[in-house]
């Protein structure tokens, strides 16, 4: 995504990169999870980093989101939408689950 | 599949004398709006003027009318349930259970979706662009949706009346009670609908206000120097946008229960009751700060300019604004501390609860202070403003008090809650926003409101409000629940008499609201506010002519400070012709908003009666009206510069012409500067 | 029209000026917030009734890892093309543009089809969106993405045929950004999904 609102990557490459990154950060949590090759607990934690690290590589490489090339104000709103998120996560998780073992709801 | 889903001619209203009087009223109403245009020939106008119009100024205006409008019909459901309590003592009131139930639902949701948020989105509409020296918003023609899909929401609940029933699970439709199970029928889903069509267009007007700060202020107005309400409309946009996708997402799957028997919140087959209440909350408690901050920003407006007297404490009041803003997303439990969460849970939102109420603290003693020593003007506005400052405390020290869980437990659905909350949104929300609305309607049509009527009809509101809501609270003391229909205790009934003779003043508040407009509009040849400043006002929305030029500015003012518009006319800047005009490009009006909400509204109608063709049809034909539009590169049009200087020279006339400022018979009335009348 | 020439200054006749465009950006990217709350608060119910499945079929029953893979990859490789398709917007190469959408809408076709043909074969065993908490979870966090999915390919069809009707002009580039922007959302979704539904469902 660009400053400008037009498409002004001339450039294949920040999408090929993009592209064997995620190919690489997909295949290994997959693999993990068909072969069941590690414990549960350690392959959901492999699952959930690769899986935060692949986000970062679509915002980067896809959406050429940097802290150079995009405007502050989108940053802004990436990062307060980000932290809205954890706190509505957070809380409700918080929340459900103290529900679930006070009240087996 | 039956053509017409499960619409039947039993879904008309003749199952007993008031649903049938509701829905005359309803269908009288809509004729008689139709027979006044006809009669004044008006169809053209309002169609191609109008309808079509995505102008912001117009788009607000027809906002605030929607609003009006639902407030009537809100009110109206307020009278009947103060009436019904106040005699069914021992009896059944004239009101049956179902009806009551009916009735405090929709006073409820129309108050909230179709009065405060139309009300609050046309101020917005009509002045924040203004104010930040900007032509229009950013996206005029979702401007236009916005509107026309609230208008379609608050049509649904209208029709409500006149085909089927209106939902019986309150405001806040708490399943397992509001899925198909306990409520089959259509109540339920016209409340969904109408909710889920409305949310979305809030969720664009917050994209597009948003926008429209971050990125169309005019030349040299930084963020710093924007003035305090459009603060407000920055973190209130912030708030719909963020809030709006949780009241989606809970009321979506409501939809799904419903309608394609799933089982979110359904009591077998693994449903989960509480999830509905912690979205529901997630989103209603940032709700009701998008209710209040734009009115917080109408008092601080109104409060300087009467106050004859800069702004307390700018800086401060944008801070208080942003820290109300973040912390309206973690208080949101404090809606259902009874509901069994631990005490560590019901601790940690009980103390966020608390600590949120610091920074409106902040803002009454800033807005105190700019009375202080000011030379106070007591217009409507400021009465309004007021009556806030002393009454919309009182309501936050009874919301201290139910934040704190334990107090909650005894507190929790009885009348001392109707009574904090209408403390707020009342004299918060509502007068906030009638203040604005008399503050900015010469903006808005070009002369002023009748100021005796305004009067009255504050002495009629303030205290109605306390007849009304006072013996809540002590009835809530003394164990009173929220929505009974009757009661057997004797000790209630003289309470709920006062409140009932409190809503028959506040009945006679909003007449005066009418009889303010019928006559302001008859004497409005005497009232005619020629300079497009009849406050003396403080920020830019008041450089502008009244009405506004359709492109607001002919040339974007430079601001230099605070208070932009007081710098100029301080600077002697106030009214300069520049040497020439150039052409300004200009939005085309256009129907496909109206369409897309028209059509909502009958795809909402569609799946309310589970009439599955015509919902698939209209959203193809949404889907198409929209792809028509995107494919339209020509939908602006230009105004050359001869015609914006045709505009702008019988501006400079009418300046001319412009009699003493009638704020000038105030008594210490600070004077103004006169505006340049020659070319 | 000849590569390496610019045509973002050919307005197609419309009176935009350069800063609408980057409005309209900015506006589609609060909008993606918005919507990336939406998809949040899916994920928080999903999590929540993990657990309720009322006695009928759990992930572990009901997930195919080899359906999820290629899912995956297809969409993985339709952002990859979509982004070829930006990159010959820019270089101003209209055929190159319309391939590379007529990709991107074959490859989103075609995870489309595999998802229905999931959710179609859960149903016929009994384990559809009215079995049970979980399920109705599952299919709606999973079938909402599938629906923008769905939306994102109609307006890949309508933004060929802008291309082939209007050609590269500035309105249509910025449509394009735009619809970049949502595909590539989806596909961050995507990822979210297979990490949080699939993957932890099968172990």
């Amino acid at each position: 995504m660009d400053a400008s609102g037009l498409p002004v990557e001339r450039s294949h490459t920040p999408y090929l990169i993009g592209l064997g990154l995620a190919v690489i950060l997909t295949a290994i949590p997959f693999a993990l999870a068909a072969t069941g090759a590690l414990p549960r607990e350690t392959t959901l934690i492999v699952i959930a980093v690769f899986a935060a690290i692949q986000i970062l590589v679509h915002l980067r490489f896809f959406l050429h989101i940097g802290f150079t090339t995009t405007p502050k104000e989108n940053l802004v709103a990436l990062a307060f939408a980000a932290l809205l998120i954890c706190i509505m996560l957070g809380g409700s998780f918080w929340i459900m689950f103290d529900l679930y073992h006070r009240m087996m709801v | 599949m039956d053509i017409f889903g499960r619409l039947t001619i039993e879904s008309l209203p003749f199952y007993s004398a008031i649903a049938a009087s509701g829905a005359a009223i309803t269908v009288l109403g809509a004729l008689s709006v139709a027979g006044v245009i006809t009669y004044f020939g008006a169809w053209r106008l309002v169609l191609f003027d109008w309808v079509s119009s995505i102008d912001h100024k117009k788009i607000g205006i027809m906002y605030i009318m929607v609003a009006l409008v639902m407030l009537m019909r809100g009110f109206i459901d307020a009278a009947m349930m103060r009436s019904q309590q106040a005699i069914a003592y021992n009896n059944e009131g004239y009101l049956p259970p179902g009806h009551f139930d009916q009735i405090f639902s929709s006073h409820g949701t129309i108050m909230i979706f179709f009065m405060a948020m139309p009300f609050l989105s046309g101020l917005i509409n009509l002045i924040m662009p203004q104010q930040i020296g900007s032509r229009d918003v950013a996206f005029p023609f979702m401007n236009s949706v916005s509107l026309w899909l609230t208008t379609a929401g608050a049509g649904l609940v209208l029709v409500s009346l006149v085909i089927g029933k209106f939902s019986t699970a309150g405001w806040t439709g708490y399943p397992p009670y509001s899925g198909a199970e306990f409520t089959p029928g259509v109540g339920v889903d016209y409340w969904l609908w109408a909710v889920l069509i409305s949310g979305v267009g809030s969720t664009m007007s917050g994209i597009n206000f948003l926008v429209t700060i971050i990125k169309c202020r005019g030349p040299g107005m930084t963020l710093f120097r924007m003035p305090l309400f459009t603060w407000t409309v920055f973190v209130t946009s912030v708030l719909m946008i963020f809030a709006f996708p949780a009241l989606t997402v809970a009321c979506g799957m409501l939809v799904l229960d419903r309608t394609l028997d799933m089982h979110f919140f359904t009591n077998e087959l693994g449903g989960n009751m509480m999830n509905y209440i912690n979205l529901f909350w997630l989103w209603g408690h940032p709700e009701v700060y998008i209710l209040i901050l734009p009115a917080f920003g109408v008092f601080s407006e109104v409060v300087a300019v009467f106050s004859q007297k800069r702004l307390f404490g700018y800086i401060s009041l944008v801070l208080a604004t942003m820290a109300i803003g973040i912390l309206s997303f973690t208080v949101w439990l404090h809606h259902f501390f009874t509901m069994g969460s631990s005490a560590n849970v019901n601790s940690f939102f009980g103390i966020m609860t608390t600590i949120i109420a610091v920074p409106t603290g902040v803002k009454v003693f800033d807005w105190l202070l700019t009375m202080f020593r000011g030379r106070l003007i007591f217009k409507a506005p400021m009465l309004y403003t007021i009556g806030f400052l002393v009454t919309f405390c009182i309501g936050g020290l009874s919301g201290v008090l139910l934040a704190l869980p334990p107090v909650d437990y005894l507190m929790h659905n009885t009348t001392f809650l109707i009574a904090h909350f209408h403390n707020m949104i009342i004299p918060g929300v509502l007068f906030g926003y009638l203040a604005g609305y008399m503050f900015w309607f010469p903006k808005a049509f070009g002369f002023k409101l009748n100021e005796k009527w305004g009067v009255w009809s504050f002495w009629c509101w303030i205290i109605g409000f306390y007849l009304a809501f006072m013996p809540l609270y002590v009835l809530g003391l003394l164990g009173m629940p929220r929505r009974m229909e009757h009661y057997e205790i004797a000790a209630w009934q003289p309470h709920l008499i006062v409140a009932a003779i409190g809503a028959l003043i506040i009945f006679f508040g909003i007449v005066c609201l009418g009889v303010q407009l019928a006559v302001s509009i008859r004497d409005r040849k005497q009232n005619l506010d020629l300079t497009g400043d009849p406050w003396n006002g403080r920020s830019l929305e008041w450089a502008t002519s009244s009405p506004p030029a359709p492109y607001n500015f002919a040339v974007l003012p430079q601001v230099r400070g605070v208070d932009a518009w007081w710098d100029m006319k301080q600077r002697g800047v106030a009214y300069q012709r520049p040497d020439r005009y150039v052409d300004i490009v200009i939005p085309k009006n256009t129907f496909i908003g109206a369409f897309i909400g028209g059509t909502g509204f009958v795809f909402g109608f569609a799946m309310v009666w589970w009439i599955w063709w015509l919902a698939i049809a209209c959203l193809a034909a949404i889907a198409i009206a929209l792809i028509i539009r995107s494919s339209d590169d020509e939908s602006d049009f230009v105004m050359p510069a001869s015609q914006v200087k045709e505009i702008e020279d019988a501006r400079f006339a009418q300046l001319a012409k412009a009699p003493k400022n009638e704020m000038a018979d105030e008594p210490g009335f600070a004077g103004q500067p006169v505006p340049e009348a020659s070319t | 029209m000849t590569a390496g020439a610019s045509t973002m200054a050919d307005t197609g006749g419309a009176l935009i000026s350069p800063e609408k465009y980057e409005e309209k950006a900015f506006g589609f990217w609060i909008y993606l917030m918005s919507d990336a709350v939406i998809f949040a608060l899916l994920f928080a119910t999903y999590v929540v009734m993990l657990g309720n499945t009322a006695g009928g079929p759990t992930g572990k029953e009901l997930f195919s890892l080899e359906r999820a893979a290629g899912e995956t990859a297809l969409l993985l490789a339709s952002s990859a093309t979509f982004g070829f398709a930006a990159v010959a917007m820019a270089r101003n190469e209209r055929s190159r543009v319309v391939l590379w959408l007529l990709v991107t809408l074959g490859l989103g076709a075609g995870f489309l089809f595999l998802e229905f043909g999931e959710f179609a074969g859960m149903i016929a065993q009994g384990a559809g969106p009215q079995r049970s908490g979980f399920l109705s979870a599952f299919f709606t966090l999973v079938g909402t993405h599938g629906l923008h999915v769905s939306i994102g390919s109609l307006c890949i069809v309508v933004m060929i045929g802008q291309v082939l009707f209007k050609g590269l002009t500035a309105p249509v580039a910025s449509r394009l950004a735009r619809l970049g922007l949502f595909w590539h959302f989806l596909d961050i979704i995507w990822v979210a999904i297979f990490s949080v539904v699939y993957l932890p469902g099968v172990l």
